[in-house]
C-alpha cells in the first residue's frame, strides 16, 4: 500500500443477526482513511446490514444483534460502554429514500444534528449550514428558500438536504445506503461528482446495487454474497480497478460481468 | 466527545425522560389497580348469593339484594341490542361495502361524532323523544337510549370487521355467479362475525353500565320488571341512588352492585382480548 | 362479464335512480343497498334529531331568557329564573384542570406504549390503560366519591391550602368535593381516549424518520422529541381534543364528586357543578316548562358544545391518517 492510506475503520470478525437468522457472517476488512470504498453484491446479501453495523444502527431494529470487532481509529465501537450516540456523530449515515423532517425548514434540517445538545452557537449555525449545503452542492438551489419546508424539494434535492443535514455535524466517516437508488440519472450523476469532492475530506463507504457506479466512485470495493442459507459473507476486498478487471474469485466475476451484460 | 460537557447533561435529560414516561404509565395503570381493586375487595365482602336472589329491604333491616336491579339492567341491555343491533350491523355494511364516497364519509364522520354525544345528552333527547310523549318513564325508552349510545360504535366495529375480510373472498364468491347481497351477506359478514361478536360485547358491557341516560328514561323503580312501558330498575342508577345516600348500608349495596359491573366488564374484556389474540396467531 | 357488470352496478354509488330503471334485474343488490343506506342514514337522522328536538323542548327557556342564559348566574327555580353561567364556567374549569394533569400523562403513557416498552410489556400495558375507559362511569365515581375525596380534602386540600394559600386557587374551606375532585375524576376519564389516539399516530410515524435523526447522532428521546412528535403532532392534537370532548360531557362520576355547587368562583375547593352534572342532578325534580326547558337548554349548549369539539378532533384524525399515508416513507 502506499502512504497515507491508513486504516480508519477495522472489521474483525463480523456477525450479525435479525431474531434467528444471521444476516452476515465473519465480514473482516480494512477501511482507508479518505477514501471511497464501494460495497456490492446482490439483493439480500448483507449490504445494508454490513454498514449499518459501522455506526451501530444496526441495533435499532428489534431482535438484533452483532457480535464481532469494530474499531474506529483504534477504538471498539461495541466494547462496553461506548456509547452509540457518541459514534454516530462521528459516523453518519445517508439513507436509500431520502428521509427529510417534514416538519422543519430546510435549513432547520440541516442544524437539525447540530441543534442536539445546543452544541453550536448562533452566529456559527448559519455558516455551518451553508458550508454543508455547498457541500452537498444544493446551496445554489436553495439558498433563497431556506425557511422553506424540506419536502417542497424535488427527490434528488431532497437526497442531497440529507446528505447535507449528515455532514453538518462534521462526522469522519459517511455511510450511503445505496443513495441514489430512488433517484432519476441526472441527480445520480450530480451525487456521483458529490462524492468525489467529499473523498478528499471525508471516509465514504456506499452500498450500491449498480457496478457502473462502484466503478466510477470507488477507490475499493468490496463484494459480498451469500450462500444457501442466506447469510451474507466477504468474498473479496481490494482495488477497484482490481476487483473489477482482474477479479480473483470466479462468483465476483460472475456477478460482474452478468451485471455488464 | 465523551468530555463535552453537554454531553452529560443530554445523557440525563434522556434517562430522565424516559423515566417520567414510565412513571406516567405506573401512575396510570396504577389508577386503574386501586379503582377496580378496591371496588372489587370492597365490593366482594358485600356479594354473596343473596344479592343476587332476594329484593331490597326496608332501610334499616340487614341483607337484601338487587335482583330487580340485575333482571333490569339485563332487560334494558337486551331491549338496545334488539332496537341497536340490525341497524348498527346494516350499517356498518354500508360503511364497509358502499362506503366510498363522500356519502360514506359522511356517515363515518356522523357516527364519530354521534360516539361522542355525551351519554347525558341522549338522556335527554330519548326523554323528549319518547317519554314525553308517552308520558310515562319506561324500560322501553330506556332501551333505546342505550341503543343510540351502542348504534355508532358496534356499526364502525362491524365495518372494520368487515373490511378485514380479504377482497378475494368477495371476487371469488362473485365470480361464481353469486349476488353482491348474498355475497355480502354470507360471506363477508359470516368471515367477520367473530370480530363482530366481540366488539358488540365490549360495547354491552359497556352499556351496561350506563347510567346518565337511565335517569331520564327508565328511572329505575325498585320493583320487578312490569311491562315495557313502565319504569324498570337498573344496576347503575341504584348504585348512584345509594352512593348519595346517607346510610352505610346503602353504600355497602353499592359497592356490592359495582363488583358486579365491573366483574362483567373485566370478564368480557379479558375474553375479548383472549379470542382476538388467539385469532391473530 | 355478467359479474363484473354486477359489481360495476353495485359499486357505483351515484346516480341511483337509473337502477329504478333497471329494476328487477339486479333487485336483491340494490334493494339490499338502500337498506343499508337507510341504516347508515339513521345515524345521521339521530343527530339532525337531536338538534331539532333538544331545541324545541328548551325553546320556554330560550325564548324567556335568550343569549342572556349563558351570562346569568341565576338559577331560582323558585322564582323561574335561570342562568348558565356557572354551569357552563364549572364545565370549562373541571375539563381545563382534566386538561393540564391529562395531557402530559397521556403523553407520556402514549409515549412509553409505542417507543420505550419491552415487546413482552407492550401488549399488556395498553391492555390495562385502555380498561381504565371501560370502568363504568358510576363506579369510577363511587370510588371517587368514598376514596378519592378524603383524601383531597385531607390532606391535599389541607396542605394546599396551608402553605399555598395566598394564592387565590388554594384558598376557601377544603370540602373535599368540588372543581378539584371533578377535574381529577375527568382526567382518569379522558386518559384513555388521549393515550390511544396519540399512541396509535406515534406508531404511524415511519421508522425512516427514527432512523434519521439517530443516525446524526440523536439520543433516544432527542430522536423522540425532535423527530418522532413533531411528525405525529396533528394526531396527537386530535387526541387532545377528542379527549376534551369527553371530559366536556362526562356525567355521572363527576356528579358524584362535585358537590353540588352553582358559583363561579377561582377556588378550587368549592363545591361546583357542570352542566351534565347539574341535568343529572336537578332534571327528575325538575317542573314546568321554563325550568324543564332551561335544563334541556343546557343540554343543548353541551350538545353543541361537544358537537363542534368532535368534529375538529375526528376531522383532524381522519387528516392525519390520510396524509401519512401518503407522506410515508
Amino acid at each position: 500500500m502506499e502512504d497515507g492510506q491508513d486504516a480508519k475503520i477495522v472489521v474483525d470478525g463480523l456477525n450479525a443477526w435479525y431474531g434467528s437468522v444471521q444476516a452476515l457472517r465473519d465480514v473482516s476488512l480494512t477501511i482507508l482513511d479518505r477514501k471511497v470504498t464501494a460495497v456490492i453484491g446482490p439483493s439480500g446479501c448483507g449490504k445494508s446490514t454490513f454498514i449499518r453495523c459501522l455506526n451501530r444502527m444496526h441495533e435499532v431494529a428489534p431482535h438484533t444483534r452483532v457480535q464481532g470487532k469494530v474499531t474506529l481509529d483504534g477504538q471498539d465501537i461495541y466494547a462496553p460502554g461506548v456509547d452509540p450516540v457518541t459514534i454516530r456523530r462521528r459516523v453518519g449515515m445517508v439513507f436509500q429514500r431520502p428521509n427529510p423532517f417534514p416538519t422543519m425548514s430546510i435549513f432547520d434540517n440541516v442544524a437539525a444534528g447540530l441543534k442536539l445538545g445546543g452544541l453550536a452557537p448562533k452566529a456559527y449555525l448559519a455558516d455551518i449550514v451553508e458550508k454543508a449545503l455547498r457541500q452537498a452542492a444544493l446551496w445554489d438551489e436553495v439558498k433563497y428558500m431556506l425557511k422553506r419546508n424540506g419536502t417542497a424539494l424535488s427527490g434528488g434535492q431532497q437526497q442531497r438536504l440529507c446528505i447535507a443535514r449528515a455532514l453538518a455535524v462534521e462526522p469522519e466517516v459517511l455511510l450511503m445506503d445505496e443513495p441514489c437508488s430512488a433517484l432519476d440519472p441526472i441527480t445520480t450523476l450530480a451525487i456521483e461528482e458529490l462524492l468525489q469532492e467529499l473523498s478528499r475530506e471525508y471516509t465514504i463507504i456506499i452500498v450500491t446495487h449498480n457496478m457502473q457506479q462502484a466503478a466510477r466512485v470507488s477507490d475499493k470495493a468490496a463484494f459480498l454474497f451469500m450462500g444457501e442459507d442466506r447469510t451474507g459473507f466477504l468474498v473479496e476486498y481490494g482495488d477497484t480497478k482490481e476487483i473489477f478487471t482482474n477479479p480473483k474469485d470466479p462468483r465476483t466475476e460472475g456477478y460482474i460481468t452478468g451485471r455488464f451484460g | 466527545m465523551n468530555n463535552r460537557p453537554s454531553y452529560l447533561r443530554r445523557k440525563i435529560t434522556n434517562y430522565t425522560m424516559m423515566g417520567l414516561c414510565g412513571l406516567a404509565t405506573v401512575i396510570a395503570i396504577g389508577v386503574l389497580l386501586l379503582v377496580v381493586g378496591y371496588t372489587l375487595a370492597n365490593g366482594i365482602s358485600f356479594f354473596n348469593l343473596e344479592f343476587v336472589t332476594q329484593t331490597a329491604r326496608p332501610l334499616g333491616e340487614p341483607g337484601g339484594g338487587m335482583r330487580n336491579e340485575i333482571l333490569g339492567t339485563m332487560v334494558l341491555v337486551g331491549l338496545a341490542t334488539l332496537f341497536g343491533l340490525p341497524v348498527s350491523l346494516l350499517a356498518g355494511a354500508y360503511l364497509s361495502e358502499f362506503g366510498g364516497g363522500r356519502v360514506g364519509t359522511a356517515v363515518r364522520l356522523v357516527a364519530d361524532v354521534l360516539a361522542g354525544v355525551p351519554s347525558v345528552v341522549i338522556g335527554i333527547f330519548v326523554y323528549v323523544l319518547v317519554v314525553v310523549p308517552m308520558g310515562t318513564f319506561s324500560a322501553l325508552s330506556g332501551g333505546i337510549a342505550l341503543a343510540i349510545i351502542m348504534l355508532p360504535v358496534i356499526a364502525r366495529t362491524t365495518e372494520e370487521m368487515m373490511k378485514l375480510v380479504p377482497t378475494t373472498h368477495r371476487e371469488a364468491a362473485l365470480a361464481l355467479g353469486i349476488r353482491r347481497w348474498r355475497t355480502i351477506v354470507s360471506v363477508v359478514m359470516p368471515g367477520a362475525l367473530v370480530g363482530i361478536v366481540t366488539g358488540s360485547m365490549l360495547a354491552l358491557a359497556r352499556i351496561a353500565g350506563e347510567t346518565a341516560p337511565l335517569i331520564f328514561t327508565a328511572l329505575g323503580n325498585r320493583f320487578g320488571f312490569s311491562g315495557l312501558n313502565q319504569p324498570i330498575a337498573a344496576l347503575p342508577i341504584q348504585i348512584w341512588r345509594y352512593a348519595v345516600s346517607p346510610y352505610n348500608t346503602w353504600h355497602e349495596q353499592a359497592w356490592a352492585a359495582s363488583f358486579l359491573l365491573v366483574m362483567l366488564v373485566l370478564i368480557i374484556s379479558v375474553l375479548v382480548r383472549w379470542f382476538t389474540s388467539r385469532l391473530n396467531h | 362479464m355478467r359479474q363484473a357488470l354486477i359489481k360495476e352496478q353495485a359499486q357505483t354509488p351515484g346516480k341511483w335512480w337509473r337502477r329504478w330503471l333497471r329494476w328487477p334485474a339486479s333487485s336483491g343488490d340494490w334493494v339490499f343497498q338502500t337498506l343499508t343506506l337507510l341504516a347508515a342514514l339513521c345515524l345521521v337522522g339521530l343527530l339532525v334529531a337531536m338538534a331539532l328536538y333538544l331545541l324545541a323542548e328548551a325553546w320556554p327557556s330560550v325564548t324567556l331568557f335568550g343569549p342572556a342564559f349563558l351570562t346569568s348566574t341565576a338559577w331560582d327555580p323558585v322564582r323561574g329564573v335561570f342562568g348558565a353561567l356557572p354551569a357552563v364556567y364549572g364545565t370549562l374549569a373541571t375539563s381545563a384542570i382534566a386538561m393540564i394533569v391529562a395531557v402530559p400523562l397521556s403523553m407520556g403513557v402514549a409515549i412509553f406504549l409505542a417507543e420505550l416498552a419491552p415487546d413482552w410489556l407492550r401488549a399488556p400495558a395498553s391492555f390495562l390503560v385502555e380498561m381504565l375507559a371501560a370502568i363504568p362511569s358510576v363506579v369510577l365515581g363511587l370510588w371517587g366519591l368514598f376514596v378519592m375525596v378524603p383524601l383531597i380534602r385531607d390532606p391535599v386540600e389541607q396542605w394546599l391550602g396551608g402553605n399555598l394559600g395566598f394564592i387565590p386557587l388554594f384558598q376557601g374551606p377544603p370540602f373535599g368535593v368540588g372543581f378539584l375532585a371533578g377535574g381529577l375524576i375527568l382526567t382518569v376519564m379522558s386518559l384513555p381516549l388521549i393515550t390511544a389516539v396519540a399512541r396509535d399516530s406515534i406508531l404511524a410515524v415511519p421508522n425512516s424518520q427514527r432512523e434519521a435523526m439517530l443516525a446524526l447522532g440523536a439520543t433516544h428521546w432527542e430522536t423522540i422529541s425532535r423527530a418522532v412528535l413533531p411528525y405525529a403532532r396533528s394526531g396527537i392534537i386530535a387526541g387532545v381534543i377528542l379527549g376534551l370532548g369527553r371530559a366536556l360531557g362526562e356525567t355521572m362520576a363527576v356528579t358524584m364528586v362535585i358537590g353540588n355547587g352553582y358559583q363561579v368562583t377561582l377556588q378550587l375547593f368549592a363545591p361546583a357543578n357542570t352542566m351534565a352534572s347539574k341535568i343529572a342532578t336537578e332534571f327528575n325534580e325538575a317542573s314546568g316548562d321554563v325550568y324543564i326547558g332551561a335544563l334541556v337548554e343546557l343540554a343543548l349548549v353541551l350538545f353543541a358544545v361537544t358537537l363542534v369539539v368532535n368534529i375538529i378532533g375526528r376531522l383532524l384524525v381522519y387528516w392525519t391518517v390520510s396524509d401519512t399515508s401518503t407522506r410515508g416513507q
